[in-house]
């Protein structure tokens, strides 16, 4: 009795750290593709020297260029996967 | 071990990848703007330079990412 309770609150203890790790993953996914974004959205949109603060200027230049780097990355992947269908390489 | 010790390494081991992956961005971009013909030290312009230029990448990084948050918000209330 004592044995099978043991392993049963060992399984439970490891699903939910599976489940806890798997969370922790993916704020790490996501704080990854921030970094990407802001890498490319950089050199979109910094121009010139470094100024004391963000211009709104800016800022909408940042936020626009992450959305269309998702648009693009959807068209993209939408036109590809018609072309494999169509049998194209 | 039990959970919550494996939870906070866990925690701790992704806080160091990212600050690693900031400090690498940043010092990438920051050199491309703010040193020029590289001379025998970094002069004070130069150092003021790569100061505000930290600032204004953390800025960016946070615009950013409320951006793709906002976005992922976006797409899910679609689903």
């Amino acid at each position: 009795m004592d044995g099978f309770d043991i392993n049963s609150s060992e399984k439970a203890d490891a699903s939910e750290l599976q489940r806890m790790i798997a969370i922790e993953q993916q704020k790490a996914q996501f704080q990854a593709q921030v970094h990407n974004f802001t890498d490319v959205c950089w050199d979109k949109c910094m121009e010139g020297s470094p100024s004391s603060k963000l211009d709104s200027r800016t800022e909408t230049c940042l936020v626009s260029c992450v959305d269309r780097f998702i648009d693009t990355t959807l068209s993209i992947t939408n036109r590809f996967t018609q072309m494999v269908q169509k049998g194209a390489h | 071990m039990d959970t919550g010790t494996i939870m906070e390494q866990v925690k701790v081991q992704i806080a160091v990848a990212n600050a690693q992956e900031l400090l690498q961005r940043m010092t990438d971009k920051c050199f491309k703007k703010c040193i020029g013909k590289p001379g025998g030290t970094l002069d004070n312009s130069e150092q003021k330079c790569i100061a505000m230029c930290m600032d204004r990448y953390m800025d960016a990084w946070n615009t950013v990412s409320r951006a793709y948050n906002s976005r992922l918000q976006r797409e899910r209330a679609r689903i």
